[in-house]
């Protein structure tokens, strides 16, 4: 059967990791391909690239990262973060990412689901929402959209998205555990596999998560501070009996 | 040893490229018939839409390059749609190589897209995944090879039996990303290396 996914996600701008990762005896580690890489000797079963940029600027150097992760890591990785257009979508995908994300563009216009899942399949679109209070948001939180979180999952399921990157923005840095009621809801509305994102503080966190119909986990603090963190996290869950990948 | 990806507008052959060079291979890509029927080994990678996909193999004259060297038992190797593309008919659309018979069906499972690490089972000697029973691999796809002829050698589990490789004789096929299966991943394209390296 198909395991539980622990999926460590990675702020990049303008092609630079926001916040080195200090690793074991290493010196501090910058570079996103060269940090992605010690997670996929990590365990890492996937891996996100986010970029906070949002601006013009960071284009091209988000491109040239994308090449080289492609070229180099021999896990699957996502990027999102500012992807307006199907151009910068395809952009994105012709230089090697397994998926993209796409979040506001995707409530501005749906119809970028569809294009994209017609050109490269569903299984490369994976739709990012975040959730306040079950409300669609979009801006890192500040634009709220006046659209139920769960029929805009089911939404874009119809459009053409294969997986939701599901984050509650409630949760998210509470190391309090990951929104249940939500992705619960979510993962029992759509079809497709729903990664739940925002709130985790161990491995207990991420097994509800699974519990509550998560096909995956996406952890970023708890795992920068300390990425050791990541094969612990990994058995933990394994020894309570989730399918994990060794 | 020299691989050819076979270039047909889907994108997304660096990954594999990378992976073959890893393998030990030189890989380079081409949309040239010639370039392709004569290569030690054919790679048929990428992602994208079947019917796309299918249509542009049949008017670059790579279809029937392809064809004779599976005929002539020159290597092929086809990934995730490449695999689907050396079957017929498919229900996401248009018709493959028909290099193996059977069709192409969407997956019936509790989650479609099929993505993630899943478990290979052997079910027949494999070339290409000898070593591998017991590995995971990572899929990513909705829809699934249905082979009419007994050509699988692995299988894995996802809302029943869905068939992760195909082999007969030069012609082989893994419906998971070997370029993104980790170690697994690299012993695969090992193994292919040396399979076209005997043929």
């Amino acid at each position: 059967m198909v395991k539980k996914r622990v999926i460590p996600c990675l702020d990049v701008a303008g092609g630079h990791v926001v916040k080195g990762v200090r690793f074991e005896g290493l010196r501090e580690v910058g570079d996103p391909v060269e940090l992605a890489t010690r997670y996929s000797q990590l365990g890492a079963d996937e891996l996100v690239f986010l970029d906070v940029t949002a601006s013009i600027e960071g284009r091209r150097p988000l491109l040239e990262l994308v090449e080289r992760a492609a070229a180099e890591l021999e896990i699957p990785f996502t990027v999102g973060g500012g992807i307006a257009t199907l151009e910068d979508a395809r952009g994105l995908l012709r230089a090697g990412a397994d998926k993209v994300a796409v979040n506001k563009a995707a409530v501005d216009r749906p119809e970028l689901l569809t294009s994209l899942a017609d050109e490269f399949g569903a299984q490369a679109v994976v739709c990012a929402i975040d959730s306040r209070g079950g409300e669609v948001v979009t801006d890192g939180g500040r634009s709220p959209r006046g659209r139920d979180a769960v029929d805009w999952a089911c939404e874009v399921v119809q459009c053409g998205a294969g997986e939701i990157l599901l984050t509650s923005i409630d949760a998210d840095g509470t190391r309090a555990g990951y929104d249940l009621e939500l992705t619960g809801a979510v993962a029992r509305a759509v079809t497709v596999p729903v990664i739940a994102s925002g709130g985790a503080g161990g491995a207990g966190d991420l097994a509800d998560a699974f519990e509550a119909g998560a096909e995956a986990a996406l952890v970023a603090s708890i795992v920068h501070e300390r990425p050791e963190r990541l094969p612990e996290l990994k058995d933990e869950l394994r020894e309570a009996g989730w399918p994990i990948r060794t | 040893m020299n691989a050819v990806l076979v270039d047909y507008g889907a994108g997304n052959l660096r990954s594999v490229c990378s992976a073959l060079e890893r393998a030990g291979a030189t890989a380079t890509v081409s949309a040239d018939p010639g370039i392709v029927r004569a290569a030690p080994l054919a790679v048929i990678a990428g992602v994208g839409n079947a019917e796309a996909a299918a249509r542009r193999l049949q008017a670059d004259g790579l279809a029937e390059a392809l064809r004779e060297r599976a005929a002539a038992g020159r290597p092929v190797l086809g990934i995730c749609l490449g695999m689907q593309l050396l079957f017929e008919d498919s229900e996401e659309g248009g018709s493959g190589l028909g290099v193996l018979r059977g069709p192409v069906r969407r997956l019936r499972a509790g989650r479609v897209p099929h993505m993630g690490w899943n478990t290979l089972r052997l079910t027949a000697p494999s070339a290409l995944l000898d070593g591998l029973d017991g590995a995971d691999v990572y899929f990513a796809h909705s829809f699934a090879c249905a082979p009419a002829e007994p050509v699988a050698v692995a299988e894995v589990e996802h809302g029943g039996t869905v068939v992760a490789a195909v082999e007969r004789g030069a012609v082989a096929g893994v419906q998971f990303h070997p370029e993104r299966s980790a170690s697994p991943g690299a012993r695969v394209l090992r193994n292919a290396v040396a399979w076209s390296r005997s043929a």
